[in-house]
C-alpha cells in the first residue's frame, strides 16, 4: 500500500542552505559579496576590473568560467588577484562550489567580494551562492528585450549596470522599452548607464556599492 | 538546463523522505515547478529515468505541477501571464508588477511503500 508522505522542500534547499553559511561568514568578516550575472561578452570582467581600479578598497575576486583562466590572467594584468572556478560544463555557479574557492583566499581585511559567474542569463539567475547582492550587466549592443525574455535575472537583480553606452551612436536600443521592461519586473534596482572602457558612469557604481556594504555588512 | 544535478537532488531528499518513514521504495515524486525556474519539465522524466536507477526513487512516476510566472496589472488588478512580447495589462493597458509566482521548485510529496 503505497503511502502519501509530505515533503514540501526546495530542490534548492540545500544550496541555500550553504549559501546563507557563505553569506554570513563573510558578513564576519566585514566583506559584501556581489554575484556578478550578465551574457556572455557583456563586459563583467571589465566592469569589476574598472570598479575595482575606481573603488580604493580591498577587492576579491572569484572567476567562474566552464573552461580556461582567461579572465584570471586578464586581471592579474591589472594586478587584481583572482581565483578562478573552471565547472567544465555546468552552466551556473552554485553555492559549494563557491564556498569551495572561497576556501582558497584569506579575507585579511574587510572589502568587496566579486564572484563573476558564468555567462549565462538564465541559470545563474536562480541560484543563490552566497551574495549580499546581485549585479546584472547587460550591454546597449543586446538589444532593449532582454527584460522580456528574461525575467528572472532581472526580478532577482539588485543592482543593473547598462554597459556599452560608447557604442550607442551605433546600434539600436531602445532604452524607454528596456527601462519599462526592467520598471515592470524590478521597481527598487537603480539602473546605472555605464562604459566599463571608458570609465564612464563607473562612479555611480562604486557609490552605490560602498553604500549597500555600509547599510549591509 | 542543469537537469542532471538538481534530479540527483531531487532523488535524493525523495528518497531521505521515504526513510525517514521507513519506506523503501518511492513509487511517486510530485513537484512543482514554475516556468521561470528553467527546469525543462519535458525532458525531467527522460533524465530521472536514467538518473533514477539503483537508487530508492528507480522507477517512479514524476507528477509535474508547473506554475506559469503572472503579472498583476497596477490599474485594474487583473492577474495575466507573464509573456516575453509586452508586460501591459491585455484589459487596460496599464503598468504591471510580478505576481509573485513562476520560480517555484520544490518537492510537494512522495509516495513510497
Amino acid at each position: 500500500m503505497d503511502e502519501k508522505i509530505e515533503v514540501k522542500e526546495s530542490v534548492y534547499e540545500r544550496n541555500d542552505r550553504i549559501s546563507k553559511e557563505t553569506k554570513e561568514f563573510l558578513k564576519s568578516r566585514g566583506v559584501l559579496a556581489v554575484n556578478v550575472l550578465g551574457a556572455p561578452g557583456a563586459g563583467k570582467t571589465s566592469l569589476i576590473e574598472s570598479v575595482i581600479k575606481r573603488a580604493g578598497i580591498r577587492s576579491y575576486v572569484v572567476e567562474g568560467d566552464i573552461e580556461s583562466d582567461i579572465d584570471v590572467k586578464k586581471l592579474g594584468e591589472q594586478g587584481i588577484e583572482a581565483v578562478q572556478i573552471n565547472t567544465h560544463g555546468a552552466c551556473h555557479l552554485d553555492a559549494p562550489v563557491v564556498k569551495k574557492a572561497l576556501s582558497e583566499i584569506e579575507f585579511s581585511e574587510p572589502g568587496i567580494l566579486f564572484v563573476e559567474n558564468i555567462g549565462n542569463l538564465i541559470c545563474p539567475a536562480e541560484l543563490t551562492i552566497g551574495e549580499h547582492a546581485v549585479m546584472l550587466v547587460l550591454t546597449v549592443t543586446e538589444g532593449s528585450d532582454k527584460p522580456y525574455k528574461y525575467p528572472l535575472a532581472f526580478q532577482k537583480a539588485d543592482v543593473i549596470v547598462l554597459n556599452k553606452t560608447d557604442l550607442l551612436a551605433y546600434v539600436e536600443f531602445d532604452e524607454r522599452y528596456f527601462l519599462e521592461g526592467v520598471r515592470t519586473l524590478n521597481p527598487d534596482a537603480p539602473v546605472f548607464r555605464v562604459s566599463a572602457k571608458t570609465g564612464a558612469g563607473v562612479g555611480d557604481v562604486v557609490e552605490w556599492l560602498k553604500e549597500r556594504k555600509k547599510n549591509t555588512i | 538546463m542543469h537537469e542532471y544535478p538538481v534530479t540527483t537532488e531531487i532523488i535524493r531528499i525523495a528518497s531521505g523522505a521515504a526513510e525517514k518513514q521507513n519506506a523503501s521504495k518511492v513509487t511517486k515524486i510530485a513537484l512543482v515547478v514554475g516556468d521561470l525556474s528553467g527546469y525543462a519539465s519535458d525532458s525531467i522524466q527522460m533524465y530521472f529515468d536514467e538518473i533514477s536507477r539503483g537508487t530508492p526513487c528507480e522507477g517512479a512516476s514524476l507528477e509535474i505541477k508547473r506554475i506559469r510566472p503572472q503579472l498583476k496589472c497596477a490599474e485594474c488588478g487583473l492577474l495575466f501571464d507573464m509573456t516575453p512580447l509586452s508586460f501591459k495589462c491585455p484589459a487596460c493597458g496599464g503598468g504591471s508588477r510580478p505576481a509573485g509566482n513562476g520560480s517555484e521548485f520544490y518537492i510537494d510529496y512522495i509516495e513510497a511503500e
